[in-house]
């Protein structure tokens, strides 16, 4: 179980302290699948970042299967159980995405594994598994070889971060059939940063991040209607400030 | 003979475990070591000058060529020239390379100048790798030269690898493609550490008619080294250039990177890219978040950049 106790997160900026994130505690139970959602610059990168280690909280503690991993380098994260997606992947230039999904594997393997990992994030395996990580493919490729290398880690946790951003709908669609059958086959806790109605209504929680608190959280019945409901009362108000 | 040391630098310059099959001339501490010749391929020593003729014949399919270099004496100097006569339509690959072993005080240096004339519709693959070991306070220097003249239609893949050892290189390049199709594609990939130098510097005349030339060079520079390359193309005629220079720079090295290109003709089409930058920490991040330590990390990515 991942528990979240009073998370802050404070950086400098150029007009002094921003809080990113505000106290906040959160619990996500095994195997379940919750998506984070809510406006932009709310907090929800940072808060996935400071559970994978690559942001260190300026207060609070993270608990991973009751151990305290606030203090643990992302590297010890990893080892325990959680694997992170990026929202904007980094490319590799001469390494190949067979090499990469070797290393996110931690051990050798098969051409038909690494093929079976690129083909659940719609990627036609013969035309990928020898190519570089670089320049020569587009965002949407590295999004989905990004993807990949978490499916083939096989953590206990996987974070994705906004895994539909640069995505084709074709894409789209059989990224959102492995979500739901990892999640069916209780393979894995699922955490996803996403503002998809399609990835939304699979979940089995949601956490509304807004202006760094958790404002709203509950099953998708109980929270997507508010959601969209803030969402015209937002655009309406946006409407009436223009005019202004 | 050759004794352990020198057999571990074979393996290390030029992946020979023995003597291995097809034509070879292994040269050991300014000496021929061992040679054998193949009914195609004819390696053969100079009379007027140190060093050897490799003729190889016409239409020769798919056959090998090793011609390494040892060097163990603390203190050689070694200068040779080597001169390579590839046949019409054959297609060889040929495996040069130099291993240095310093123990002793005084500095190590080959020189080694090494000449294609590559005739019409050849096509060969050149590897050259550079390895430095030993323990001595000597240098280990390698300055290799290598001028390559193409035939009408003829291919060459030239690819210089140096990964730690060398303290000091100078490398000069210089191709000249004066048949008409005829193409060169030159991979350098180069470590340098501690306070070691390397120098390359490469000149490349497109004169044939839709002569193609692709220079990709990849370095790392680490500690204190410094690194300079100087790639020049020139297009005399309807051609095709391009050049791309990347580099990793690490703790307090120094790289300088001047590519330069030359149209003298209206449909010559030359490109040039150049990048010098540390690692990203995303890149290292990524590979942390996959189980790594970001020593582990850092070192993948330079073995995939360097690959």
């Amino acid at each position: 179980m991942l528990e979240i106790k009073n998370l802050s997160y404070r950086v400098e900026g150029e007009d002094g302290p921003v809080d990113i994130l505000k106290n906040v505690s959160l619990n996500i139970e095994d195997k379940k699948f919750v998506v984070i959602t809510g406006p932009n610059g709310g907090g929800k990168t940072s808060m996935a970042r400071a559970i994978m280690g690559i942001y260190q909280p300026t207060g609070g503690q993270i608990l991973w299967n009751g151990t305290d991993i606030t203090n643990l380098s992302v590297t010890d994260r990893a080892r325990m159980g959680i694997s992170y997606g990026f929202q904007q992947p980094p490319r590799f230039k001469g390494m190949k995405v067979r090499d990469l999904l070797t290393v996110a594997a931690g051990e050798k393997i098969s051409h038909d594994q690494a093929c079976s990992y690129l083909t659940k994030v719609g990627l036609c395996a013969r035309d990928y598994i020898d190519r570089d990580v670089d320049s020569s493919l587009s965002g949407g490729e590295v999004k989905r070889i990004e993807i990949a290398t978490i499916l083939a880690r096989k953590s206990e946790l996987m974070i994705f971060d906004e895994p539909e951003a640069g995505i084709d709908l074709w894409s789209f669609a059989r990224l959102t059939e492995t979500f739901k059958e990892i999640h069916d086959k209780k393979e894995a806790t699922i955490l996803i940063i996403s503002h998809q109605e399609r990835i939304i209504r699979l979940a089995d929680e949601i956490v509304l991040i807004a202006g760094g608190s958790l404002s709203d959280r509950g099953t998708v019945e109980e929270i997507y209607p508010k959601i969209i409901a803030d969402t015209v009362s937002s655009c309406n108000m946006l409407e009436v400030n223009n005019k202004c | 003979m050759l004794n352990d040391i020198q057999k571990h630098i074979l393996e290390m310059v030029a992946d020979l475990k023995g003597t291995g099959e097809g034509a070879i001339n292994i040269r050991s501490d300014g000496q021929k070591a061992f040679r054998r010749n193949t009914e195609n391929i004819v390696i053969e020593s100079k009379t007027d000058k140190d060093g050897i003729d490799i003729r190889i014949a016409p239409h020769t399919h798919q056959e090998h060529v090793h011609i390494p270099v040892v060097v163990t004496e603390s203190g050689r100097k070694d200068l040779v020239y080597n001169d390579f006569y590839i046949g019409d339509y054959a297609d060889v690959t040929i495996v040069a390379g130099c291993g240095i072993h310093n123990c002793g005080d005084c500095d190590s240096e080959h020189n080694g100048l090494h000449t294609f004339h590559v005739g019409k519709f050849a096509k060969v693959k050149y590897t050259e790798k550079h390895y430095g070991d030993g323990e001595g306070s000597g240098k280990r220097i390698l300055n290799p030269q290598t001028v390559l003249y193409l035939e009408e239609g003829a291919s060459v893949t030239l690819e210089t690898t140096q990964i730690r050892g060398v303290d000091d290189t100078k490398r000069y390049t210089k191709v000249v493609c004066q048949g008409p199709n005829s193409e060169i594609i030159v991979r350098e990939n180069l470590l340098t550490h501690n306070d070691q130098r390397a120098d390359s510097e490469m000149d490349i005349f497109l004169n044939g008619e839709d002569s193609k030339a692709q220079v990709i060079s990849r370095s790392v520079a680490q500690d204190n080294s410094t690194q300079v390359f100087y790639p020049r193309v020139e297009g005399n005629c309807k051609c095709f250039g391009h050049v791309q220079c990347d580099a990793i720079i690490m703790g307090s090295s120094k790289v300088r990177a001047i590519p330069e290109i030359t149209c003298n003709h209206v449909d010559a089409s030359l490109i040039h890219e150049a990048a010098i930058g540390r690692i990203a920490g995303e890149q290292i991040l990524k590979l942390m978040t996959l189980g790594m330590t970001p020593e582990e990390a850092e070192a993948k990515i330079l073995e995939g950049f360097l690959r």
